[in-house]
């Protein structure tokens, strides 16, 4: 029933970002190499390709490029009092499906974490003292330096093809860019893209008041733009279907357009679609990993796949489940806090506010996922936590992503949701209102983890991921503070009304409506075993042949989007492999 | 009277014995223009490299068939030809054949046992090539290429084309110059490398120059005033290459070295046959030798002396003002065009670089046949994965979103828009286009 495959020297589960950059750079050493993906190819064209793509229905509200519920998903609870029931309708967050994964879906926010994130722990302990971190807060340092990072972050800011406008290379401010980034060492590769009239209105204002604007950084081409690997993009013409859709001009950074392409020519490269991995093989001695099994779609059966290296580079989810499902790391336990897999999972925590203007008139048929302008001035490194109580930060920013009519269409509340009324208020309303949002750190919680449900189990029988989460009031805290910033900004920008969208305390987890789908930690990196699944290098603390990507190792949210990070991260990684274990396959920590 | 008949006696018998003498007299077969040393032995990798010049591959592999295997058709004007099997096998390929064999085919265009080959095969440009080239391909197919037995489907053209003893008189017309390469003296060495490519083993002229009443190509080398200034290949236009308004001489030497390696520029992309040449023999070229290539193009051009690269103030052409104002009233064709192909080319038809090709002064766009440009809009086009560029960069085409009245309307708006001025096209033009796609 089972076949076996030809042993390869690496075996890469999951061909999205990460994937792709592992595979790209391990090529490069001449390694046997196959990636195993479990949704199906894709390709600009025809996959993307105008006008088939720009349908919200089939892609922003059906969700065309997203996993299934009946193949994949989890079980959710909001504490272990309750029964955690499947996730059968994706609402919440959304993980993609296919070649590129979650990379072909995004709306390319591009960002590196502020300084004070790679360390909190240490940093809070140092300025505050530890007595002003929850009991059940379990706040983690990362293992490893921005200035360790920086080069990583910069190739992937290159490769992946990032526009944006520098605020600080190498400890010079720059003006028009973000004062408070950790310094970088050169400017983003493209141009920041220019903002819609709302985006301006905002910085203008902000400006006036002290603040400091600057435009939003993200893999949407400002010009014709070719990466380290020879691979392309061309200039956005600002559509403004990034978020849910892949992009049909070639403009969005994703793995497509970035390096697939290059790292197909590569001979001692394969990748198979329609290949699920259900599990991590290991040795009998338990200390490394054989290789995985997965399921082939086209004939319907099992397949082991040796290899002498396993990369986990499926999405934050699927990664801690197939660790928990293989035995990587032991299972975290929240009762006892003991345990490593599952541990510090963590959300997002945004909030916002519309903005209603009789007689402005905003065209809402164009944006980009990125577009913008933003204030980092109550980011992370810039709130004294003892005095505001609690830990975290957010970036404020304006710009319309999208005027798409099924979802976009933000209407004063109390304006009928159909019928003639509704007509009316679309009349009076569409392309006359902005929003501001805030985008904030999520901490990690003792309570919020990822475990395996006891009673649901998948098409192939293993048993669901079950998630844990509620919100917590530390972040509620921080997110209603950045609400206390916003309302000034809106109030300057003289609306006739507005309305606001922020979590207040008691605000329970509601799976239904779209958050965003930054699921971290899970599998996270430390310098601790006991509070760790993943050393620095990301590699398995009890498997040193088993390497995890993503997201899975944030040791808790920073307050950006988490795509720089997760790039540069793979980039940190792929080069301790390559010039550190290949030569000499052990634990490197 | 008597005189007259002897005379005209005289002729017939003059006349009779000529035609014996081309039917009876074995066909003349040129030796090597140099003499090799008896243990001349090609360097590792050159037979190779000069098989990838000369695109052999690309007419004598099948679709999904072996390498050199033979056996793809090729449309002419004269009915399809048949390629032949050119691999080392002894009996269905060319495992027998001497290097004399093998040099009078690339040379004269005839097989050991005296058959003229139809000149699709390109003899009429292998001709220029050195000893040194023909002694290192034949080595490749001795003993690098792999024996495939193939007996490929014979070619069969009507009447008179199926007397291949006529190709005789079309020789002594086409492929009658002194063989090798002759350098142009006072040429450095750039110019002369790329010339020896151009007009020997790269056979640009086979596609790039006029035929003349002969359809034998106007112009083999610099020396005809014709040579590489377009010509037509199954009804499609290869564009001049040595006009002032040509690819060659508007762009940089980097440039047009970038568009024979990768198949783009910062101007424009290989579409149609160019874009195989490119995947096939051209980004297997050196750089040296795609740059040598480039130079020599412009050295040769017959414009004012390669006006300087320096660009002009941008001028905002009506089409672009109409196209940004974008008014209800439009013409059919720019509305199409706003609708489906300004997101990548713009309202200035200026496209980006590398990627989204300028249809403003585009050859393909303003060709004289618009069958291209057609196809393109039909079918939509890929470049090629090259090691330098592997993006298969790939337009989308729109056979099944447009009519054939709107292409006609689109395509028309192209060919007169911005700077173009290209005759209109109808929908029959594109009815044609699209029929032959059915077809095959």
């Amino acid at each position: 029933m089972a076949r076996t495959e030809k042993k390869k020297d690496v075996v890469i589960v999951g061909l999205g970002w990460t994937g792709s950059i592992l595979g790209m750079e391990l090529a490069q050493d001449g390694l046997e190499i196959v990636a195993l993906e479990r949704g199906h190819d894709q390709n600009t064209v025809p996959d993307f390709q105008f006008p088939n793509m720009i349908d919200e229905l089939k892609y922003g509200v059906r969700l065309g490029m997203m996993q299934k519920p009946r193949n994949s998903t989890v079980t959710i609870r909001r504490s272990d009092s309750e029964t955690a029931l499947p996730y059968r309708s994706l609402g919440s967050f959304l993980p993609g499906n296919g070649v590129g994964g979650a990379g072909t879906h995004w709306n390319g926010l591009n960002w590196r974490p502020m300084l004070s994130e790679y360390r909190l722990r240490s940093y809070v302990e140092e300025r505050w003292g530890a007595g002003i971190i929850p009991e059940d807060m379990n706040l983690q340092d990362y293992p490893v330096t921005y200035d360790e990072l920086e080069p990583f972050f910069d190739r992937f800011e290159h490769v992946a093809g990032i526009s944006g406008k520098a605020g600080n290379i190498k400890g010079q401010i720059v003006e028009g860019g973000n004062p408070f980034e950790a310094p970088r060492s050169r400017d983003y590769p493209m141009p920041a893209m220019p903002s819609t009239w709302d985006g301006a209105k905002f910085g203008e204002v902000t400006k006036s008041m002290g603040y400091h604007p600057f435009p939003r950084p993200g893999g949407i081409a400002s010009q014709a733009y070719v990466n380290e690997y020879g691979m392309q993009m061309g200039p956005c013409n600002h559509c403004g279907f990034c978020e849910r859709f892949g992009c049909y001009n070639y403009s969005k950074s994703s793995p497509q357009t970035a390096i697939l392409d290059a790292l197909k020519r590569k001979p001692n490269f394969e990748y198979r679609t329609h290949a699920e991995v259900l599990r991590v093989e290991m040795a009998a001695d338990g200390k490394t990993a054989t290789g995985v099994t997965y399921f082939d779609e086209k004939t319907q059966e099992e397949v082991f796949q040796p290899a002498d290296l396993v990369i986990l580079a499926a999405y934050q989810l699927h990664n801690v489940h197939l660790m928990l499902l293989s035995g990587i790391g032991q299972p975290y336990d929240p009762a006892t806090g003991e345990g490593v897999t599952g541990r510090n999972y963590a959300y997002q925590m945004n909030g916002g506010y519309t903005l209603f203007f009789k007689d402005e008139v905003f065209n809402p048929f164009i944006g980009t996922g990125a577009n913008g302008m933003t204030i980092d001035d109550f980011g992370i490194d810039n709130i004294d936590f003892g005095k505001e109580g609690f830990i975290g930060g957010a970036y404020i920013s304006a710009g319309q992503s999208n005027g798409q009519p099924i979802r976009s269409m933000a209407l004063p509340k109390g304006t009928p949701s159909w019928g003639a009324g509704w007509k009316e208020g679309i009349g009076e309303w569409y392309g006359h209102s902005m929003s501001i949002g805030s985008h904030g750190s999520h901490m990690a919680y003792r309570g919020n983890h990822l475990d395996l449900d006891p009673t649901y189990k998948d098409r192939h029988g293993r048993p669901l991921m079950r998630m844990t989460f509620n919100w917590n009031n530390n972040d509620i805290r921080m997110t209603q503070f950045m609400k206390s910033k916003i309302e000034p900004i809106a109030q300057a920008l003289n609306p006739t009304s507005m309305q606001e969208g922020f979590k207040k305390e008691g605000a329970m987890y509601d799976v239904r409506p779209y958050q965003t789908t930054h699921n971290v930690g899970g599998s996270v990196m430390g310098a601790d075993p006991k509070t760790s699944a993943v050393n620095r290098y990301l590699q398995a603390w009890d498997k040193h042949n088993i390497f995890v990507l993503g997201a899975g190792a944030f040791p808790q949210n920073t307050q950006y989007n988490p795509t720089g990070m997760v790039g540069g991260l793979a980039y940190w990684a792929a080069h301790a492999i390559r010039t550190d274990y290949l030569r000499n396959p052990r634990p490197l920590v | 009277m008597k005189k007259l008949i002897r005379v005209l006696g005289a002729l017939v018998v003059l006349g009779v014995v000529a035609l014996l003498a081309f039917i009876f007299v074995p066909v003349q077969r040129t030796g090597p223009v140099t003499q090799l040393a008896a243990d001349y032995k090609p360097a590792k990798g050159e037979g190779e490299y000069i098989m990838r010049a000369g695109d052999c591959l690309a007419c004598h592999t099948n679709e999904g068939g072996k390498p050199f295997a033979g056996g793809r058709a090729i449309q002419s004007p004269m009915g399809t030809i048949w390629t032949t099997n050119i691999t080392p096998d002894k009996e269905t390929g060319i495992g027998n054949w001497t290097l004399d064999d093998f040099r009078a085919a690339l040379y004269d265009g005839v097989t050991p046992n005296g058959t003229h080959l139809y000149p699709a095969m390109p003899y009429e440009n292998y001709r220029k090539m050195s000893e040194e080239d023909i002694v290192a391909l034949y080595d490749y197919f001795m003993h690098e290429v792999e024996p495939v037995s193939n007996k490929v489907e014979e070619t069969k053209l009507g009447f008179p084309f199926n007397l291949r003893f006529g190709l005789r008189a079309w020789n002594w017309l086409a492929a009658s110059y002194e063989p090798g390469f002759k350098p142009a003296q006072g040429q450095d060495e750039q110019f002369n490398r790329g010339k020896y490519l151009v007009e020997g083993a790269g056979h640009c002229a086979a596609c790039h120059s006029p035929r003349n009443l002969f359809m034998a190509q106007d112009g083999i080398d610099d020396t005809s005033k014709a040579f590489l200034t377009g010509g037509e290949i199954d009804g499609y236009t290869a564009p001049d290459l040595r006009g002032p308004e040509s690819g060659p001489q508007k762009w940089t030497t980097e440039q047009t070295a970038a568009y024979l390696a990768t198949a783009r520029n910062a101007h424009s992309t290989a579409t149609g046959e160019m874009m195989l040449v490119v995947r096939d023999s051209l980004q297997y070229l050196s750089h040296e030798d795609n740059t040598a290539i480039a130079a020599y193009l412009k050295k040769i051009g017959t414009g004012p002396a390669n006006a300087a690269a320096t660009p002009a103030e941008p001028v905002v052409t009506e089409t672009e003002k109409m196209l940004t104002e974008a008014k209800a009233d439009m013409p059919l064709g720019p509305r199409l065009y706003l609708d489906s192909c300004g997101g990548c080319h713009f309202v200035n038809g200026k496209g980006a670089a590398e990627i989204f090709p300028e249809l403003d002064g585009n050859s393909l766009v303003t060709a004289k046949s618009p069958k291209g440009l057609i196809s393109v809009i039909l079918h939509g086009a890929e470049l090629p994965s090259t090691a330098d560029r592997p993006m298969k960069v790939r337009m989308q085409g729109y056979d099944k979103r447009l009519s054939d009245e709107e292409i006609a309307a689109l395509a028309t708006f192209l060919r007169e828009g911005w700077t173009n001025k290209a005759p209109a096209v109808s929908a029959a033009d594109v009815k044609a286009v699209r029929d032959l796609a059915t077809h095959h």
